[in-house]
Formats: structure tokens, C-alpha cells, sequence
């Protein structure tokens, strides 16, 4: 046991809506989707057609440059349609799910008696690679490398984060068959973090083979990026391997059974969700079931994942592979008049770090915020205010600056190895100039990872 | 407020009509009036409620009691010539009318001359319109005598707007504050207007025959006549002026300066405001203060002459080094952006001002030199507050691989 580690910057946005601790069931949705695009630079290359039938582990396409890596069916049931965007790149592939899930016979294996090559080569297999992500770059991690250590994330600060500890209680053994399997995938540590300031639940607190670390502070403390510069930094040609927990517990309970069970608790949050709670569904399903007869009427928008660093989808859409949340807040595309809403207000409603508005009088109030930008772009004016919420030691403005002139040089020095863009969310959220940092940052590794990895 | 939205819709140039040119023009009064239905597209969801508007709001907000105070004393003063014996809050409403009469004008002509120009790149640039210049046309009518002539005003006004600015890339990209770049204008262009005796008295070149015992001099113009010559100095010594000159007066404001820059108290209300509300940066501020402090100390250490004896705390509230405090070192954009760069920064701009007033008799106010050229140097601070970051980051890899 470590000592803990304290953030003192940082920066926690209170919401309406967060999801109340029960884990209820929703109708399965007849239909699913992976959707490419959640893996950053991934070129599929598909090798099922539509109207073909699949199983529950199924592999559906696989990395056109890195040929391991594969990726499966959550559901088993029929390839229904491939939709895709501009150049004919494929934004989703779509299954019709039967109702009742036939898996695929993968093997039931036992993590402890197999060696490193056998874990790898049976992850790869069987669709459960993708779960695995390296840093730098933020992207499914490279099977050929070997990383410095793997990082946990015991936790999730981000607004109306889904609450891990209450997911994975009683996944005790599938998430240590998980932890298993990991280990040896590295000859150095596995740090799981969690929460410096909470009880947990024994799944995650004497799980073995890890070395836990505690970590406390406001958001982004549960950013595993923010833990992995404080325990052990990346430094230029390192690779850091990271796995969401509630993946890990899948990843065993797979391994386990033998059987792709893609089953995972998701919170529904967002001040539109009439009751917000945690719901038990499958990777990759529509969320047309889960939201029915829970959400506001009105202009709203529907999140896959948290306000900060979610992607949008339609009322139809589907939930994406790293997500474990939902959020439905509402759209402001009105107008707001200067003097009632605007800039001149005095703002009772406006959610700042900067206590420029009165709602700093109410320091306990939860939010209803929409998705305006509240105010229009502009070049980079105010200064430390990305400081105060940004707790590496690294200098976000002139990081994110270096970026947008593209002096490669520059960047490595200032740390970009170190950054996920979505450890710059909050950045992007405070920034007085609306400047999209999030995609700026994710440009500047896109050039890194061309140029010298 | 649905019909002013609705005729403003109506009144937006099309994108490829006749005045399509004028449409960054429209859009600054449309955000003006409200804030845009513009929706996040990319990354978080969600953003902080402040924007440039709120920001900049803030700031013009903390400078109203430097302006109310400024519109005072500016008529304070000018009936002061007639009457020696006035005291603070005799004719209130004449020095009221006087001071709004002399004041005003300045405020309307800043603002006018400066949007205008800022109107013009923003159709030239076809950028949309910016709203750094909100603050520069409240601070430049603040900072200067309030006899300046309107049209002198003007061509500052855009010579800081132009030169100091727009060729930079405009609000975000200026490497010197714009205010102090339209006074620096004035300082050189037209020095008669700006220092010596007869300007900070409003009216006073009218004057054919000063009351007994005035000069018209600000203190720090009493100051500087005698590193010039010992001999013509009114003051047998330091504490004698220090007596004439009671520190109550600077902190309530009631001295002959600028028009914004006197009144300790309205400044200390602003920076409360700024510093509260988090716009402004307390390193720079606080590190600022304690650099003139610093200087004040050693000069009287070393005192050689009655200057250097003057106590640092006079050199804090005469002047307008707590005005340069709050509301000129602070602007971020021509700051340094580190944290520990602004320390430094501040530091230094501090030191500076009062250096300048000490040794050289040629500025009696130091303020404004040591803002501007520490402008100039907060890139380089903030170059070697970075290396020290990245050599840091380079120790990490060192000892990694060793």
C-alpha cells in the first residue's frame, strides 16, 4: 500500500441527474452496432457481408495494418446494414440481434497456467484485444510492444461518472481472473488507483497482483492519465498499457466461460433523464430500449459516455465500446439575450470556475447545463485558467499552442507523450476563448504518432 | 425579446449579397445582444459560462469607481484653481458637472475612434469583431490628463489600435498593452501635453496667475525637479514633503494625476473585484506590488539624496503605480502566461517602475516604461520558464536510462 496522492487542482462540475444505485434490466434492443470510429485510427477491413449470420463472438472485421488485432459480434443474429460516411469509410457496422444470444466456443482458459504470448494471442483472437489501450496516442494498444507497466483506473471523477465500486460488487473473481490475464502481458507493474477518500468494495481492494495506489482530489483524478503522472510518468519511447476496470472484469469473465459476454452496467445520467439509474445491457446496443419512456420531452441531446469527453448520437444511436454511461442533457441552440441569459446576467443558472456569475453564492447546486458554447470562439486571451484545472506538471497552453503551429519538436518537450485528450477536457471546458482543445490535442498526437512513433 | 432577435435576423447581410462584407459587423452587434444558439460540436459537451464578453464586463466594471472618482477630481481641481481653501466636498455638484464636462468626451471619443477602428479591420480581415478593446477604451481616457485635446485622443487611439495591434493579428495576438501604447504615443508625440506643470490641472493653462503656493505639479513632478536641480527644489527635505503631501489625500484620491489613476480606494475596490472574480492574476498583482516595495526598501537603505528616502509606501500610493498594478501588468495577453513566469514578471515590472522614478529624472513616473518594456520581456520569461519544464522532463528520462 502506497501512500496517497493528493491533487489540489482540478476541477468537479456538479450535475442534476445522477444515476440512482440500482441496477435495473431494460429490454434488449433488437439491434447492434460496432462502430469504427471509436477506435482512433483504426482502417477496418471487413470480412463479413450483409445478411450474414454471426455469433456472439464472431469476428466482423479486423485492423487492415495490424492483421491481430479483431474484432467481434457482442450479440449473435444477422448483419443487418453497413453504414458509411465520406470516402465510403465504415462508421458502423449494424447486427440484428436474435433474442435469444448463441456464443461462440472460444475456450475456457485459466490466465495462470498460460504465458504471456498464449494471453496475447487469446485476447487478439477473440475480439477482447481492443479493450486494451496504450499510451501515448490514447489507441488500441500495439500487441508487437511491450509496455513499461499497465494502469487501472479504480474510478471515475468526470461529471456524473457511473460509480464502479457499486458495478463490479460481487465480479470479484472475473475481475481477478482479468487482473490475471494482464499480468502477464507485462514484466512490470499493474497499478490500479482508487479513491484516496472512500471505503471501496472488496472487489476492487483485495483483488491480488496489482499494486494499489490511492489517489484524491477533484476531476480529473480518476483520469487514468492524470494517475499515471503521478506514479510513473511516460517518458519519450515508454508505453504505458490501459485498461477501463469494469473491461478488465469482462475480459475475465470471457476467459472464464469461454463464451463472449459482452454484458456491462451503464449508468443513464443527464437532468433529461426522468430517472437516472444504472442498467445492465450488452456492448455496442442500440439505446433506443434504455432511453423508452426515461427521458424529457424537448431539444435534448444524447451522449455516449460523459458531457466532457463523450461523443454525441442519435436518439437511436449506439452506445460506444469504451462507455460505461449515457448522459441526456439538454440542447441550447436558443439565442440568449445579453441582459436576461447572456453575458450581462447575473447568472444564477451559469455554471464557472471563475466566480464572474452569482452561482458562486451557491457553491452545493447542481446544474442543469446545455450544450452552448456561451460565447463565440476566440484566440487565447485569458491565461491560467487551464493551469488551475490541469494537475501535470506540464504547461497546457503552450502544449495546446505548439500543437496548433505543428513544431513536433516542441510538443515532445512540453509533454504531449504524457497527455489523452481527454485529460485536456477540462481545459477545453474552461477556456474562456471556446477553443476546441480536445481535437487540437488529439491532432497533435495524430502528427506524433506519423512522425515518430 | 424574441422580436429584437427576430429584426436583428432580418437585418443580417447575406453571406454572398451586397453587404455580405458588412457581416462580421452585424454579427458583433448581434452577439452584442446575444450570446449565439452556436451548440458544441466537437469535444465536451458542456462549456464554462464565461466567455471574452463576461471577461472583458468584469474588467470595465472594476474601473467605474477609478472613472466616477477620476470625474470628481478632475473638477475638484479645476474650481481648486480658483479657490486654494475648497475643500473635498464643497460645490460637489459643480466639480460633478465640471469633471463629467471635461471627462466624458474623452470616454465617448476613445470608444468611438477605437470601435471604429477595430469595425474597419473586421470588415477588411472579414474577422469577426473582437472584444479586447471593451477594456483599452475605458483604460486610455483613464490614464491620461483630462486637458488632453479630444483629437490627440483620437490619433492615439488608433495609432495603439493599428500599430499596437491589428498588425499583430488583433485582441489575442498584441505583444504591448494597447493602453499603454496609445499614452506612450501621447508621452512622445506631444510631451508638452503630458508632463511638466500645467496639465494636471484641468484648466490651468488658462490660468494667468497661480494662487499662492500652487505649482501644479503632481507630487512625483515635485519629485523629479529636484534630481534635476537641488537647488530650485520647494522642499528642505523629505519628511517636508512627506508633510505636504499627507498619504491621507493619495488614498482618498484628492491629488493632481491622470484622470483614473488617484484615488487608491477606487483602485483597491477594482482589483477586489478583478481578484475575486478571478480575472485578473493575483501572482502578477501581488508580486508586482512587492517589487516596488523591494526597490522602495533598498533605496532608502543606500538613500543618498531626499528621493531615495522617500518611504516605499508613498511610492505605492502616489503615481499610478497601484493603477499599472491592477489593471495594466495584469493584461494576460502581454503578460507572461506561466505561473511562475508571472511571478517573476510582475516582480520585475515592479522593481522597474520605481527604478525608473528614482534614477531618472528624465520620467518622473517609471510606470509606464516598465510595463511596456516588460511586455516586451515576458516571451523571454516565459521561453526560460518552459526550458525549465522541459529540462526537468529531460532529468526524468536521464535518470530513467542510467
Amino acid at each position: 500500500m502506497s501512500k496517497t496522492i493528493k491533487i489540489r487542482k482540478g476541477l468537479d462540475i456538479k450535475l442534476v441527474g445522477e444515476a440512482n444505485k440500482v441496477k435495473a434490466t431494460a429490454e434488449q434492443s433488437a439491434s447492434f452496432a460496432i462502430k469504427p470510429p471509436d477506435f482512433h485510427g483504426l482502417t477496418p477491413k471487413l470480412i463479413r457481408k450483409v445478411g450474414e449470420k454471426v455469433k456472439a463472438g464472431t469476428v466482423i472485421f479486423f485492423d487492415k495494418y495490424k492483421e491481430d488485432i479483431q474484432f467481434v459480434s457482442p450479440v449473435s443474429g444477422e448483419i443487418e446494414e453497413i453504414v458509411r460516411g465520406e470516402k465510403r469509410r465504415i462508421l458502423e457496422v449494424r447486427i440484428k440481434a436474435d433474442t435469444d444470444i448463441s456464443y461462440e466456443d472460444l475456450g475456457a482458459v485459466d490466465p495462470n497456467n498460460m504465458t504471456g504470448e498464449e494471453v496475447k494471442a487469446y485476447l487478439l483472437k477473440n475480439g477482447l484485444w481492443p479493450f486494451i489501450k496504450m499510451r501515448p496516442i490514447d489507441v488500441i494498444a500495439n500487441p508487437e510492444e511491450q509496455p513499461k507497466a499497465i494502469f487501472i483506473s479504480g474510478f471515475d471523477s468526470s461529471p456524473l461518472a457511473p460509480d464502479y465500486d457499486f458495478i463490479l460488487r460481487g465480479d470479484d473473481e472475473a475481475f481477478q481472473t482479468g487482473i490475471n490475464a494482464l499480468k502477464k502481458l507485462t514484466e512490470g507493474a499493474i497499478h490500479l488507483t482508487l479513491r484516496g477518500d472512500v471505503a471501496q468494495d472488496k472487489a476492487l481492494t483485495s483483488v491480488a497482483g496489482v499494486q494499489i495506489n490511492k489517489i484524491k482530489g477533484k476531476h480529473p483524478a480518476g483520469n487514468v492519465g492524470t494517475q499515471i503522472h503521478h506514479i510513473d510518468p511516460i517518458n519519450k519511447g515508454e508505453r504505458v498499457w490501459t485498461v477501463n476496470v469494469q473491461d478488465v472484469a469482462m475480459i475475465g469473465r470471457i476467459m472464464k466461460s469461454g463464451k463472449y459476454d459482452a454484458s456491462k452496467v451503464i449508468a443513464l445520467t443527464g437532468s433529461e433523464v426522468k430517472n437516472p439509474k444504472y442498467i445492465k445491457t450488452i456492448l455496442g446496443t442500440s439505446i433506443n430500449t434504455i432511453i423508452k419512456d426515461n427521458v424529457e420531452d424537448g431539444n435534448i441531446r444524447y451522449i455516449s459516455g460523459n458531457v466532457l469527453t463523450g461523443d454525441k448520437i442519435e436518439a437511436d444511436g449506439y452506445l460506444g465500446f469504451y462507455h460505461s454511461q449515457i448522459t441526456i442533457i439538454p440542447e441550447g441552440d436558443e439565442p440568449k439575450f445579453m441582459i436576461t441569459k447572456g453575458w450581462m446576467s447575473p447568472g444564477f443558472d451559469k455554471f464557472s470556475m471563475n466566480r464572474s456569475y452569482f452561482s458562486w453564492l451557491m457553491p452545493k447546486k447542481k446544474f442543469e447545463l446545455d450544450t452552448n458554447l456561451n460565447g463565440e470562439v476566440r484566440s487565447f486571451v485569458m491565461t491560467g485558467e487551464m493551469e488551475r484545472v490541469f494537475p501535470f506538471d506540464i504547461y497546457p497552453m503552450h502544449l495546446v499552442k505548439s500543437i496548433m503551429y505543428n513544431d513536433i519538436d516542441l510538443m515532445e518537450n512540453l509533454g504531449i507523450y504524457e497527455v489523452a485528450p481527454e485529460d485536456l477536457a477540462l481545459c477545453e471546458f474552461v477556456c474562456t476563448s471556446k477553443v476546441n482543445i480536445q481535437s487540437v490535442v488529439r491532432d497533435g498526437l495524430d502528427v506524433i504518432q506519423e512522425e515518430c512513433m | 425579446m424574441k422580436s429584437i432577435e427576430k429584426l436583428m435576423r432580418k437585418m443580417e447581410p447575406d453571406h454572398d449579397g451586397k453587404w455580405a462584407k458588412f457581416h462580421p459587423l452585424w454579427d458583433g452587434f448581434y452577439t452584442f445582444l446575444f450570446t449565439p444558439g452556436e451548440t458544441t460540436k466537437t469535444g465536451a459537451h458542456i462549456r464554462d459560462g464565461i466567455d471574452l464578453k463576461r471577461t472583458m464586463f468584469m474588467v470595465v466594471l472594476a474601473l467605474i469607481p477609478c472613472l466616477l472618482f477620476g470625474i470628481y477630481n478632475t473638477g475638484h481641481w479645476h474650481y481648486y484653481l480658483e479657490d486654494p481653501s475648497i475643500g473635498y466636498m464643497d460645490m460637489f455638484w459643480p466639480k460633478v458637472g465640471y469633471g463629467l464636462y471635461k471627462v466624458l468626451p474623452l470616454v465617448i471619443v476613445s470608444y468611438a475612434v477605437g470601435l471604429g477602428a477595430e469595425f474597419v479591420f473586421a470588415i477588411k480581415n472579414q474577422h469577426a469583431i473582437q472584444e479586447g478593446y471593451l477594456v483599452s477604451g475605458m483604460l486610455i481616457p483613464l490614464i491620461v490628463p483630462a486637458d488632453t485635446p479630444l483629437w490627440m485622443v483620437g490619433v492615439a487611439v488608433v495609432f495603439a489600435v493599428v500599430l499596437g495591434k491589428e498588425v499583430f493579428g488583433g485582441t489575442g495576438m498584441n505583444i504591448i498593452n494597447v493602453a499603454l501604447t496609445a499614452r506612450a504615443f501621447l508621452f512622445f508625440g506631444y510631451p508638452t501635453m503630458m508632463s511638466g506643470d500645467k496639465v494636471w490641472m484641468s484648466g490651468l493653462s488658462e490660468v494667468d496667475k497661480l494662487p499662492e503656493g500652487v505649482t501644479g505639479a503632481t507630487q512625483l513632478g515635485e519629485l523629479a525637479t529636484f534630481t534635476f536641480d537641488k537647488s530650485e527644489w520647494a522642499y528642505e527635505s523629505i519628511s517636508a514633503f512627506e508633510k505636504a503631501w499627507p498619504l491621507k489625500e493619495s488614498l482618498i484620491g484628492m491629488i493632481p494625476g491622470s484622470v483614473g489613476e488617484t484615488s487608491v480606494i477606487a483602485i483597491l475596490l477594482g482589483a477586489g473585484l478583478l481578484l475575486y472574480t478571478r480575472i485578473a492574476s493575483w501572482r502578477i498583482m501581488i508580486s508586482f506590488v512587492l517589487g516596488g516595495l523591494a526597490v522602495g526598501f533598498l533605496a532608502n537603505t543606500f538613500a543618498v539624496n531626499p528621493y531615495m528616502e522617500l518611504t516605499p509606501l508613498n511610492h505605492l500610493l502616489i503615481g499610478g503605480f497601484l493603477f499599472g498594478a491592477v489593471f495594466m501588468i495584469t493584461d494576460p495577453v502581454t503578460a507572461s502566461q506561466t505561473p511562475t513566469g508571472k511571478y517573476i514578471y510582475g516582480f520585475l515590472g515592479g522593481a522597474l517602475s520605481i527604478t525608473i522614478r528614482v534614477f531618472n529624472g528624465a520620467y518622473p513616473e517609471g510606470v509606464m516604461m516598465a510595463i511596456l518594456f516588460m511586455n516586451v520581456m515576458a516571451p523571454l520569461i516565459d521561453h526560460y520558464v518552459l526550458q525549465a519544464n522541459i529540462n526537468r522532463r529531460k532529468k526524468r528520462l536521464k535518470i530513467k536510462s542510467a
